[in-house]
Formats: C-alpha cells, structure tokens, sequence
C-alpha cells in the first residue's frame, strides 16, 4: 500500500489538519508503512462474522427526558478563546457582499 | 520508616490509628516531590502545597471531634492528566488544550472527593494518551525512575513513574490498549485495566471510547484492590458503564493460594520477538504461580498476530471522530493565523496537536473514508470479533491467562520515536486483552541485567477482576520484587 502526497493532502482536509511539507512527506511514508502491515488483516477469513458493535453485549441505554440543573452559561464559556454576549465567537462564516 | 515508602494500605491503617495527621502526610510528600520530582518529571501540574496543606489541616482539625475515615482520607494522589479534575488544569499532555479548566470533575474524581483524598497534582501522559514511552507529551517527556535515560512506558508513565518515585502513595491511570499496565511493568509498580465498563469513562477525555478505561496504578496489588473498591460502579452518566454488583475486592485476598486454579499461557505470546530476559522471568513467574497450586495448561489465542492491526485501525478511527472537536471554537487554543472560519479549524490543529497525534488522526480519517471503510474499519471490527472468540474459548479451558507485559524491557528516551510502527508493536501483548474488554493487571516479577523493571500480565474473565487480584496477591506475598525500590540517579 502506497499513501502518496496527494492523498495525505486529501486526508489532511477531511480531518481539518493543516500539514506542513514536511509533515506531508513524512506522513506519506510513515502511513504507507502502517497500513502495509495493516494488510496482514486480510489473511484472516471473515466470512460471515459479525462485526463487533460492543464489547460488553449492551443494548441502547435509555434516560427520562426531564430537566435537570447544568453549569451555567457563564460556566460553560469559561473556556473559550472568543465570546460575545453569551455566544462563542469565531471569524465570520458569510462574506460582506 | 519514611511515609512516603508506605503502601496507601499501611498509610491509612497509619492514619486510621492517629499515628499520622494529614499535614504531616502532606509534608512529607512536598518533600519527596521537591526532592525526585526534577529529575523524574512525572507531573503536569503540581497541585499548590499551600492548598493541600489548607486541606489537611482542616480534616486534622475534624478528626479531633470524630475519628471516622474513610479508605482514601487524606491520601496523597496523582491523576492522569486527562481526567478531568474541576481544581487543577487538564491538558491531556497537549497543546491544544492548554490550560484547559475542566467545569466538572469526572465521575471517579467525584466519586473520591468525599473521602477528602490530597490531589498532589496532574500527571505526564503522551498526548491524549497517544503513545507508550510518555515522549509525545507536550509538556516533555517523564523518566523511568529506575533509569532515568529509559522511558516509563506510556501512555499513563507520569502516573507510574510517580508512584514508583513515591511522589504519590497511588495514582489513577487510563488504559486503551496497554496505558495503564505497560507503564506500570516499566516503572515495577502494579496497575490494573478493570473490565470495559466496571468504571465510569465520565470524564475521561476520550481517546477511542470502545476501549478506554480508567484503572489504579499502585505500589502492590492490595492497594490496587482497596482503589478499585471506590472506582468501580454503574454511572448513570456513562451509557456503556455496566450494571453489575461490585464486590468488595480486598476479600480476593482471603486465599492465598492457587488452589483449583487453572492458569493458561497462551503459545502465541512465547514466540519470536520476545526479549530471552523477559521471558526467563515470564517463565520463572509461570513456575510460582504453580508452586502456588494453579495448574498451568499450554493454550491457543489464534488471532494474536493480527490484533495490533486491528486495534491500530479501530483505535485510530475511533480517535479521528473524538478529537474532532478540537477545533478553536469552545476551549483551548486558537490559532491566530487565520482568515475565516475553515481556515481558523486547520491552523489551530496544526499548531496545536503534536505529531503523534495528527498522525493517528489522519490514520483513523484514513481508514473511514469513502472507499476503504469496509476494508479497514469493517474488517477490523470483523476481526475483533474473532479475536473475542479465541479469548471465550481459552477461558472454557482455564481461569486466567499469563503472559509477559512487553516484549522487551522498558528502551531509551528517543531510541523508538522515529519509527511509529516499532512503537505500536510494543503493545502486541495487552492490546488483546483490550480489544476483548478484559480485565488485565500488570504485577513486577524481575528485572533486566541493566536493573530494569519486568511485568507479568494476568488477564480474566469478564468482571472476574477478583481471580486476577487474588493470583497477582499470592504471587506477589511469595515473591521479593515489590520490595526493591529505585535509587533514582
């Protein structure tokens, strides 16, 4: 399995990572190797094996739908790089014109 | 003897006794961690000594109308840095997070908080617990104590390195595919990776939620019991925590022998790869453990050479959708290079996350993209399957299973940090274990020509963390290797 530039550049955008070059590159080789040895997977008859979906056989856990207290508005933006009158705030979305 | 060489048992029966006041407790460690702490660099962040001792004083003070405590009273804890803690940053060893100020604790922290446990400070982890040296840390990487130009494993190494240093009496770990037991063989201390699910993952920055899970890491494998005692527990606010009575651990320690105990050594492990030092010691604990009574059976985990290529799969791509939400919006760092909004999300990850970790994002983003999600992701998930089976079957033929922690003794600071791939493969003996959900502690049994700490894991049933602890306790009570301590030089 052969990962090249292009297709790092690709991945890098659907994960939303700005790479550098040189993370480009290393990147191209590094993730070529690992998924190479991922292939031993394909040495394993699957056939009609079911998919683990989870490990300890639950089921969907179930909550009543009531109101309950939470941390404040205030709280809750504590951490944020930008707020604006109760809101998170981040470079405009929609151009002026 | 000095308290901080103490077990958090013989510390508390200490206090318990009024033989000890908490500030006194509190003391002693400051001194301790001012004195190792520089050289071992196992915390984050150091919880203020002057808080702490606030603390203290004020339960001495208590404790002189009513003489009632509680299991962790003023006992001295690190935690994983990527367990939120309302009192102190949580980092998750990244820049990313920066100085990130959880607004809540997580569900063991506040499970522990009425037993006014000392919080002493935050431990080193590779970044989101990305790793198995401590290296991908932002904050730098902690030395083994034993060697302080080897790692202490990883990803929870600040923890164990901790607890080995006797900079904490015990500390809280996390474990995704080896991060709580790995570390713990390293630094010769003990950790244990309860059940998926015995413990609350409320709180715990999330890595790759099938397999998280949050365990002890302590001086022996009774302390190990009495912390498990107060982690463990159904969580209303974690959905995969399970609802399943909670035993009281200690009384595993009842029998202390093997007898009736069928112990498998699965053949897979003891094959090519594997250090001849650590498996002389592997074999030699094999041997106790049936002077002890258990009858040591040759069993089968067929699967066992392709379950790093399925947890690397599975972990990473479930890693690629947690770590999505770092992206400059609602905590954390924002990347000040940036025009619009698309822009602003690329440029705060790129400078934000370390290379180990954007490595793992683009893996896992990799293997769920349109075109390769069922021969990635969907294989692997097959395989798990598999390999689950192969443990369901061992475990009609035998109680527990035996094997070495590592394949080789802990290495040296940047000796693997260049080769990802040699890295994951020294996870090869827990990862299976996590990729089944199974309970698994590591215990000390030797050490390397170079005085370098050996672990033998003992993995169980589902939810039968008290055969593991019972075997790792007799074990331990018949051997020496828990007394040997680090000169730390």
């Amino acid at each position: 399995m052969r990962i090249s530039q292009e297709e790092v550049e690709h991945v890098g955008k659907l994960a939303r990572i700005h790479l550098t070059e040189e993370e480009k590159n290393a990147f191209s080789d590094q993730l070529s190797k690992i998924l190479t040895y991922m292939e031993e997977l394909n040495t394993v008859d699957t056939q009609g094996v079911d998919q683990m979906v989870t490990v300890v056989n639950q089921s969907n856990v179930l909550r009543a739908d009531e109101a309950r207290p939470s941390i404040s508005q205030k709280t809750a933006l504590g951490n944020a790089p930008a707020a604006i009158d109760g809101f998170f705030s981040v470079p405009k979305i929609i151009s002026d014109r | 003897m000095s308290l901080v060489k103490l077990t958090l048992k013989e510390l508390q029966d200490q206090f318990t006794r009024a033989e000890v006041r908490a500030s006194e407790i509190v003391r002693a460690y400051y001194l301790r961690v001012s004195m190792v702490e520089p050289k071992v660099k196992a915390y984050i962040t150091l919880n203020d000594k002057e808080t702490v001792l606030a603390e203290a004083h004020a339960l001495d003070q208590e404790l002189k109308q009513w003489r009632k405590t509680m299991p962790l009273m003023a006992m001295p804890l690190a935690i994983k840095d990527n367990i939120c803690t309302h009192d102190l940053p949580t980092t998750c060893g990244s820049r990313i997070l920066g100085q990130f100020r959880p607004p809540y604790d997580a569900s063991v922290v506040a499970t522990m908080r009425p037993h006014r446990f000392l919080l002493l400070g935050k431990s080193n982890l590779d970044e989101f617990a990305m790793g198995s040296s401590t290296e991908h840390s932002a904050f730098g990487p902690s030395r083994n104590p034993w060697k302080l130009n080897h790692v202490p494993g990883g990803s929870s190494g600040g923890s164990a390195a901790a607890v080995a240093a006797d900079e904490c009496v015990a500390a809280l770990g996390s474990d995704t595919g080896g991060s709580i037991r790995q570390p713990a063989a390293c630094c010769g201390v003990v950790g244990l990776k309860p059940t998926y699910g015995r413990v609350s993952r409320y709180g715990l920055v999330a890595f790759a939620s099938s397999l998280d899970q949050i365990g002890p890491i302590t001086k022996d494998v009774m302390d190990a019991a009495v912390l498990l005692n107060v982690l463990a527990g159904h969580d209303p606010l974690d959905s995969t925590s399970a609802e399943v009575p909670v035993p009281d651990f200690t009384r595993a320690f009842k029998k202390r022998d093997l007898k009736k105990l069928k112990i498998g050594v699965p053949t897979e492990y003891f094959t090519e790869g594997l250090d001849p030092e650590v498996e002389v010691a592997v074999r030699e604990a094999i041997e106790e453990l049936g002077r002890l009574g258990g009858e040591i059976k040759e069993v089968s985990l067929p699967h066992t050479g392709v379950a790093v290529a399925t947890y690397y799969i599975i972990a990473t791509a479930e890693a690629s959708s947690n770590l999505a939400r770092y992206d400059g919006v609602r905590y954390g760092l924002r990347s000040k290079q940036s025009k619009d909004l698309l822009e602003m999300f690329c440029m705060t990850r790129q400078e934000g996350l370390g290379y180990e970790v954007k490595r793992r994002i683009m893996l896992g983003t990799y293997v769920l993209s349109s075109g390769y999600y069922d021969a990635y992701y969907g294989k692997a998930q097959a395989v798990r399957t598999l390999i689950q089976r192969d443990f369901e079957e061992a475990f009609q033929d035998v109680d527990l299973l035996v094997s070495p922690v590592m394949p080789t003794p802990p290495f040296q600071l940047g000796e693997k940090i260049d080769d990802p791939l040699q890295m994951y493969l020294s996870d090869i003996y827990t990862i299976s274990a996590s990729l089944a959900g199974l309970p698994a502690i590591s215990i000390p049994c030797g050490f390397s020509r170079q005085g370098l700490p050996i672990g033998l894991q003992i993995v169980g049933r589902p939810f039968e963390e008290e055969t593991i602890l019972r075997a790792a306790r007799a074990y331990e009570l018949a051997t020496e290797w828990r007394k040997k301590r680090p000169a730390i030089r």
